[in-house]
Formats: C-alpha cells, sequence, structure tokens
C-alpha cells in the first residue's frame, strides 16, 4: 500500500488524556512489538509498529479469519487498551486493527479530532463498562408457560396433536416472555448507567451456552455506583426462574467510545 | 477504574472480547487509516470463529 512511505505502519490502540506512561505495566502490543506513547497537546495515543506484510489491508483480511492470529491480536490490543484506561484519566479505544502509516499521521489525527477526542473523554473519565449477558433456559420457560392440559377424554392422537400444538405456543409464549423480561432488565440496569446499549445475542455455537441469550448488555458506570450495579444483578437474578444473568468487567469502554467521523 | 480494579489477569471469554474490539472502540474514517469496514471486519472474524467452533465441537464429540 505504501511502496512509496519509508514510515513505520502503526498500530493505534487508544487515545488517552492525563496518561501515566510508567504506570502502564506493559511495553508489548500486537505481534509483540513495543508499544511507545504520541502526544500532541494534551492528547496522547498509545502505538506500537507492525510490517505491512502482516497488517496491511490484504493480509489482515487473510489474518482475521484465522482465529488464532485473530485471538492473539485481540488479547494484545486489548492489553494496551485495559492498561491505558487504568494509567490514564480517561481513554478511548480504537477499534481493532486501526492502523496509520507514520507517526505525523497519527499527530495529525490527534490535532484534526481534538474537540471530538476531548468530548468522549470527558464522558468517560470515572466511568468503567460492565457487561450484562441474561441467558432463558427455554424448557424451563415454556414448563411455566404451558397449561398441563392433559386426557379429557379424547383419542391417544388427538391428545396427542393437542399437546404438541401446545408445547409450541407454549414455546412461542416462553420466547416472547423472554424478550419482554430482558427489556425490563436493560431498563433497570441502565437506570444506573450513564449510557447503555445492548449487542446482539451472541451465537450460542461461540458462548458454548444452551439457553437463549436474551441480553448481551453494556452500561457505561460511574466509578462510584460500580457496586450498586453488581448489587442490582443479584436482585434483578432471583426475579425470574429460567432466567440466568452473568456479570463482566470491568472492561474499558469499547462499547461507548463512539464514531468519530 | 481505579476502584474496581479486576484481578491483574483477567480470565475474559474471547467471544465477550470480539463483542466489543470488532464492534466497540472509535472507527476513524479517513483515507491515512487502513481500518477494515465495519461489517467486513465483524463478518470475516466471525466466519472464522465458527467455523473453528464446530471444528472444535467435532473434536470433542470424536476424542
Amino acid at each position: 500500500m505504501a511502496e512509496e512511505h519509508p514510515e513505520q505502519a502503526l498500530w493505534v490502540y487508544a487515545v488517552t488524556t492525563g496518561l501515566a506512561a510508567e504506570r502502564l505495566g506493559t511495553d508489548r502490543g500486537v505481534g509483540g512489538a513495543p508499544v511507545r506513547p504520541l502526544t500532541e497537546g494534551e492528547l496522547t495515543a498509545l502505538v506500537s509498529p507492525v510490517d505491512l506484510a502482516e497488517f496491511g489491508e490484504e493480509a489482515l483480511r487473510r489474518n482475521l479469519e484465522d482465529l488464532d492470529w485473530l485471538a492473539a491480536t485481540a488479547r494484545a490490543h486489548d492489553t494496551v487498551v485495559t492498561a491505558a484506561a487504568r494509567a490514564a484519566t480517561a481513554a478511548v479505544p480504537l477499534r481493532l486493527a486501526t492502523v496509520y502509516l507514520g507517526e505525523d499521521r497519527v499527530r495529525g489525527l490527534l490535532a484534526e479530532r481534538r474537540a471530538d477526542f476531548t468530548a468522549a473523554l470527558e464522558l468517560l473519565a470515572g466511568r468503567t463498562e460492565w457487561g450484562v449477558k441474561a441467558y432463558a433456559d427455554p424448557d424451563a420457560l415454556a414448563e411455566d408457560a404451558a397449561a398441563p392440559a392433559e386426557g379429557s377424554g379424547q383419542g391417544a392422537g388427538t391428545a396427542y396433536l393437542l399437546r404438541r400444538k401446545a408445547q409450541l405456543s407454549a414455546r412461542e409464549a416462553a420466547q416472547r416472555e423472554a424478550a419482554a423480561h430482558a427489556e425490563h432488565l436493560h431498563t433497570a440496569l441502565a437506570r444506573l448507567a450513564v449510557s447503555a446499549r445492548r449487542h446482539p445475542p451472541q451465537d450460542p455455537a461461540l458462548s458454548r451456552e444452551r439457553g437463549w441469550m436474551v441480553l448481551n448488555g453494556a452500561y457505561l458506570v460511574d466509578d462510584d455506583r460500580a457496586e450498586e450495579l453488581a448489587r442490582q444483578v443479584e436482585a434483578l437474578a432471583g426475579t425470574r426462574r429460567g432466567v440466568r444473568l452473568e456479570l463482566t468487567g470491568p472492561w474499558p469502554p469499547y462499547s461507548f467510545a463512539g464514531v468519530v467521523q | 477504574m481505579r476502584e474496581v480494579d479486576a484481578a491483574p489477569e483477567r480470565r475474559i471469554s474471547l467471544v465477550d472480547l470480539l463483542d466489543r474490539v470488532l464492534a466497540g472502540g472509535v472507527v476513524l474514517s479517513g483515507e491515512v487509516t487502513l481500518c477494515i469496514a465495519e461489517v467486513d471486519l465483524v463478518h470475516v472474524s466471525l466466519r472464522a470463529l465458527i467455523t473453528s467452533a464446530s471444528t472444535l465441537e467435532r473434536a470433542a464429540a470424536d476424542g
């Protein structure tokens, strides 16, 4: 891509303010390359050099389909972003695989988008992202929804058909109810958050979960309300039989970094 | 994050992490970045994941 550019390609992890680089605690990033801060005004980006043979546009497309490569890259990215969020007043994570050609380009980005980054950093300071997932056990919910209408004088065939029909509509009812409950959970959790969003449910093939994932929520919460959120998750977990909740985090604010045009 | 520090070694599920690093974070547009379009990135990565997840499951079932 950049044959005419002798500059180094740089992977960008996050844009921070008030970064105490000595508190970062990690100095290796994607591909084991050394991470360094690049400062422009009051903003500091964390970057590390990458080889375009592995991280250029075409190579990236290929490598992203390799699960081992993807997993290692995602974890390396997350390690630096997490360290940045801890060592700075606030950090805006960048989308995985953001690669710039040369230091000047990164500095130019920081200068050009200063207002956007500053606004995003103000929103994120003193706040942390938490994840809450809810799984519904289809059988338990359908059992509750099914009215046990056993043998009332019909022949065996009719009874079977009626039972089958009841099972199917019980399943539909359970699905509707699970969706409504998920909405209720999200609303209750969002009340404790300054911002909330729902990720699409995860594929069961990936999450290895038998239950339906009815909620995959992310909540940006003031740090002094984190315990309140944990208590709320516990309280909500007991409100519906057949629905299990899982709290994850703390996360860097990946879900609330927004889009900088 | 200071008051709610996690254990130094977070054991986080790859799926939860990919939800965030592939679909979250700031997307910077402009000619200077090689950042792959959102849809492409999520699509190719998930295809990789699903393929390997079913491979793993088959391996587990066989083994």
